[in-house]
This record gives C-alpha cells, sequence and structure tokens, in this order.
C-alpha cells in the first residue's frame, strides 16, 4: 500500500466509488443480457410450439 | 461489403457475440494494470501529492462522458436520416454507460477539488457543464422510459441528443472558452501533441483511457443486443396475441 499521506481519504474514496460504479454497470449489464436472452429464447420455443 | 450491413440486427447480434467477450476481458486487463500502475507504482506530484493519483479515473470518465454523447450524437443523427432501428438502439444502450462515467468524473472531481482548491464544487465553466450533461443523460434516459412507441422515442431522444451536445461540446472546450475558473486546461491536447504532464504518469493514464474506452465498447455492444433482443421479444409476444 503506498504511503498517501494526508490526501489517503480523496484517494482511496476516489478508487472505492468509481471500481463500485463500474463493477456495478458491468454486472447490472450482464444480469440483464442474460435474463433477456432467456426470456427471448422461452418466447421462440412457445412460438415454435404453437405454430407447429 | 458496407457498414450499413450490421444495421441488419440479426448481422449486428451475430457478428458482436462472439466479439464481446473478448473485447470486455481486454477492456478488464487494461483496466486492471492501468489502474494498479497509477494507483501502486507512481510516484506523488510535486504540487499535488498523492491526490495527482485520482488522474487515472477522473480524466478517462470524463473522456468517455463526452465520448459517449458524440456516439449518440452519431447514432441519432443515422436513425433521424436513414432509419436503422440499430442505430436508435445503440444509442440508447450508450446512454447509462455515458451517465455513469459522467457521475465518476463528478464524484472523482470533487473528491480531487476539496483538498486542491478547498471547495468541493465551484460553477466553474468545465464543472458546470458536465453537471448539465449529468442532467441531459438523466433526461434522455427518461424520455425513452416514458414513450412507449419506440419509433416516437428514437426520434424526440435522438432531437435531445442533438440539442445536448452543445453542452458536450461546451464541457470539453469550456476552459478554452472561458479564462475563468478552477479547472485547469487538458495536459494531453491531442490537437497539438505537445504534453504538460510527465510519461512516469502518462503512460499508466493512457492503459486506463483505452481500458475505459474499450469496457465503453464491449458493454455499447452487449447493451445494444440486449435492446434488439427485447425489441424482437415484444415483437413476438405482439404476433402470438394476435
Amino acid at each position: 500500500m503506498p504511503d498517501l499521506g494526508q490526501f489517503a481519504t480523496p484517494v482511496l474514496a476516489s478508487y472505492a466509488v468509481s471500481i463500485a460504479l463500474l463493477v456495478a454497470l458491468i454486472a447490472l449489464s450482464l444480469r440483464r443480457s442474460r435474463r433477456v436472452r432467456a426470456q427471448l429464447a422461452d418466447v421462440e420455443a412457445r412460438k415454435e410450439r404453437r405454430d407447429v | 461489403m458496407s457498414i450499413w450491413e450490421y444495421a441488419n440486427p440479426k448481422k449486428f447480434i451475430a457478428t458482436t457475440t462472439p466479439l464481446t467477450p473478448w473485447v470486455l476481458g481486454v477492456a478488464i486487463a487494461c483496466l486492471v494494470v492501468g489502474l494498479s500502475w497509477g494507483f501502486f507504482y507512481t510516484p506523488d506530484d510535486f504540487r499535488q501529492g498523492s491526490t495527482v493519483k485520482i488522474i487515472y479515473l477522473h480524466v478517462p470518465a470524463a473522456l468517455m462522458a463526452i465520448n459517449a454523447w458524440f456516439m449518440m450524437l452519431v447514432a441519432s443523427l443515422i436513425w433521424l436520416v436513414r432509419r436503422h432501428h440499430v442505430s436508435a438502439l445503440a444509442a440508447r444502450a450508450a446512454a447509462p454507460i455515458g451517465i455513469v462515467m459522467t457521475l465518476i468524473a463528478l464524484i472523482t472531481g470533487a473528491l480531487w477539488g476539496q483538498p486542491m482548491w478547498g471547495t468541493w464544487w465551484a460553477w466553474d465553466p468545465r464543472l458546470t457543464s458536465f453537471l448539465i450533461l449529468f442532467l441531459f443523460y438523466l433526461g434522455y434516459i427518461a424520455l425513452w422510459e416514458a414513450i412507449e412507441d419506440s419509433d416516437t422515442a428514437a426520434d424526440l431522444t435522438s432531437v435531445l441528443c442533438i440539442v445536448g451536445s452543445v453542452f458536450a461540446v461546451l464541457s470539453r472546450y469550456a476552459v478554452n472558452f472561458w479564462s475563468q475558473g478552477l479547472h485547469q486546461g487538458t495536459s494531453v491536447p491531442v490537437a497539438t501533441g505537445e504534453r504538460t504532464i510527465s510519461d512516469v504518469f502518462f503512460v499508466p493514464l493512457l492503459i486506463c483511457m483505452v481500458g475505459f474506452g474499450l469496457l465503453f465498447l464491449a458493454l455499447v455492444l452487449m447493451r445494444t443486443a440486449t435492446e434488439i433482443r427485447l425489441r424482437r421479444m415484444r415483437a413476438l409476444e405482439v404476433r402470438m396475441r394476435s
């Protein structure tokens, strides 16, 4: 851990907030992508069953 | 082969789906290397002390906040002129990423400003135009959510995007337009190439900028594909109901 001196709080807070926001953005995007893919597969399967 | 082939949703998904995990992987690798390098292995600045380490988050985030809006502007213009749905959906997909980048730039700017300027916030030209850009992002996302008909929503949000571009330009060049204000000019002027930042800080900063850029690209591709699938799902549901 580097010695951040008197500015430890703003530096660490900047990294903590930014990394949390980036991780949340990636996680939410991935979760939504997977959920919509599964939902679309389900609707397509239902449509196929109905069309047969 | 023409770029407009990718305006076909099927072609877009077929091309971007295998590509996205790789772009995301490289983006995360760049961010881990750039941020670790900047945080652990760069010296303190002679004037700003250890707060200089905030540059590795603040500058790339601010850069992407503005560039995301420009990408949305280009996509919106393509929608208005050529009516390609993928471009409207790409603009919609980019907005939440842009707002997060703007938020990171504003928060890290305040955290950096307090010890350096003695204040969290000042009505400085660049800070103010960035706050307005943040409000434009909020308005853009809200407008998409508020209108049920997707073509009407795409039309209106495209117009809003064109109006907001004025503030995206202002937030980049505000320091040059008005000499007053606390925010310094850019340390990495692209036009002249005359850097006012040492290589010790610049190399990890460059890696972080590449990382933020690739992260934006990966997320836009992923979120656009999601919007296309969502649109297809709704269309199928309507067809099945009728």
